[in-house]
């Protein structure tokens, strides 16, 4: 059975690792073998690594609002946050435009909030060296605690606003980072409830309807929102209200939103003069 | 969900629901037509009609219908290999009433002038479901081994169906019974955990009162 609770995942993580309580579960759930779990868990991981290394900064999408941003920050990046923050930034913006432009992406949860976990992850495994296998792990920690949100709230744009999207993906690889450290399930938790609470509330608010403005950056602010809330749980920070709580609010904030305000592109930034104005640009090609 | 409907798929971009989804109903169509098709309309519904170009709704789906699955990378290029497959593009919208805002009308047709018209619609996740064939109620999304069947509307025709099928052994997981109206056409839909046999499909064929029997299993190639 699927994970409904947060407070079922700890209670699940402490027969063992928490990755593995989700991976043992979805053995029985889907009746796939230990070996075919991890393997195409491991492809995941693989299919994320690549789709950094075959970004371009040469890659227009079709509309051209995007393209370019990730190169420029890989490239001049640093000066503010050091070496590893401007990575993250870097390769956030990279997958959003790969995705933007076309290319192949891994959807964590979303094609849309797709740049938040290769961000957090692939620069820290670069940084500290660590091993795909860690990583592997990380991802079924990330889709645990995932799981638990798309089944009490919802990972869909166009259900549940931005913060079901980037804020899902945030609180996942916080949760992810957070296990990469040595952490606790009950750190993990914490680090999941912070960053789905920073981002409450967020509208999804698409230019033109594209994934692309105000999108590919909003996966920035999900890994940075990521990092921060992980460092804060690794340190003993705990978050007032429990995690499965953070995620019914997230529901009941998400009901409430105007349709104007789910993905339709008729709200928000897409409602400005110059998002109609693009929007008319582009829809009258 | 299971977790790798929360961590993947792997696709290429920029949406679910607007492009994986829509490769995925490309792809439904050509294997319910069984042949590459040499003809094919795309009307586009809602907000596939609305914000599809910019998201590439259109080349996914005829990325689907030559084939690709939703991570080829040659998506991006469908319109010119389909030209070069030798098959006919038209593009047009329609407002089909009450459909799912993602949804889209496609009309294709073999090169033996076998045509197939399909009613689906893109659900997010880059799950799907086909709503109607040739005009005709169903519901399924392809996730399970899946027989279509076009029947004669006739007093047992369902108890002979499920009678060979039990015979071959086949674990029925869902059936849904449709039809235009009393003794007219009627589908049925069934969907199983396990492939289906070609024998069984076969025998099917061969039974009188059965107009057309049509399988779907998304694991196989081609």
């Amino acid at each position: 059975m699927a994970f409904t609770s947060v407070e079922g995942l700890l209670r699940a993580a402490a027969e063992m690792p928490l990755w593995q309580a989700v991976q043992a579960d979805d053995i029985r759930d889907r009746g796939a073998d230990a070996a075919d779990s991890w393997g195409q868990m491991a492809r995941l991981w693989a299919a994320m690594t690549e789709s950094v290394a075959q970004y371009s900064p040469l890659l227009r999408s079709s509309s051209d609002l995007v393209g370019g941003e990730g190169g420029l920050v890989a490239e001049q990046g640093g000066r503010l946050c050091g070496p590893f923050l401007s990575a993250v930034i870097a390769t956030a913006l990279k997958t959003g435009e790969c995705n933007a432009c076309m290319r192949r992406i891994v959807a964590a949860p979303t094609a849309g909030a797709s740049g938040v976990l290769p961000a957090v992850l692939l620069p820290l495994q670069q940084r500290d060296g660590l091993s795909d296998e860690a990583m592997t792990q990380a991802l079924y920690v990330a889709a645990g605690f995932g799981q638990v949100i798309a089944s009490r709230a919802s990972i869909s744009g166009a259900e549940g606003g931005c913060q079901a999207e980037v804020g899902s993906a945030s609180g996942m690889a916080a949760a992810a980072l957070v296990h990469l450290m040595g952490g606790t399930p009950e750190q993990m938790a914490h680090a999941c409830a912070m960053a789905l609470s920073n981002i409450l509330g967020l509208v999804c608010d698409p230019v033109a309807g594209l994934v692309e403005v105000p999108c590919v950056k909003r996966n920035v602010m999900g890994a940075m929102n990521a990092l921060s809330c992980a460092e804060m749980a690794l340190c003993g920070v705990k978050n007032a209200i429990p995690c499965d709580e953070v995620i019914d609010a997230m529901r009941s904030v998400g009901d409430s939103m105007p349709a104007a305000l789910r993905e339709t592109g008729a709200g928000g930034l897409a409602a400005t003069p110059t998002g109609r104005r693009i929007a008319e640009q582009i829809l009258g090609k | 969900m299971n977790i790798f409907d929360i961590m993947g798929p792997v696709m290429v971009g920029p949406s679910s629901s607007h492009t994986a989804g829509a490769v995925r109903i490309g792809l439904i169509t050509r294997k319910l037509l069984g042949r590459p098709p040499v003809r094919a309309e795309l009307l586009l519904h809602g907000s596939f009609a609305a914000t599809g170009k910019g998201h590439g709704t259109d080349k996914a789906l005829v990325a689907g219908l030559l084939g690709m699955a939703p991570d080829d990378p040659d998506i991006p290029r469908a319109f010119p290999l389909a030209e070069r497959a030798g098959m006919l593009v038209r593009l047009g919208s329609i407002v089909l009433r009450g459909a799912h805002p993602n949804s889209v009308l496609l009309k294709v047709e073999d090169e033996r002038g076998n045509t197939l018209e399909v009613n689906a619609s893109s659900l997010g996740g880059g799950r799907v479901r086909v709503n109607a064939i040739d005009g005709l109620d169903a519901s399924f999304t392809g996730e399970y081994p899946t027989l279509i069947i076009r029947n004669e509307d006739r007093p047992g025709a369902v108890a002979e169906v499920s009678a060979i099928l039990s015979r071959r052994q086949v674990n029925i997981a869902t059936m849904q019974l449709y039809r235009n109206m009393r003794g007219g056409l009627a589908v049925m839909v069934l969907e199983s955990d396990q492939d289906i046999w070609q024998e069984a499909i076969e025998e099917l064929r061969a039974c009188p009162g059965i107009v057309r029997v049509t399988y779907l299993n998304m694991e196989e190639d081609g």
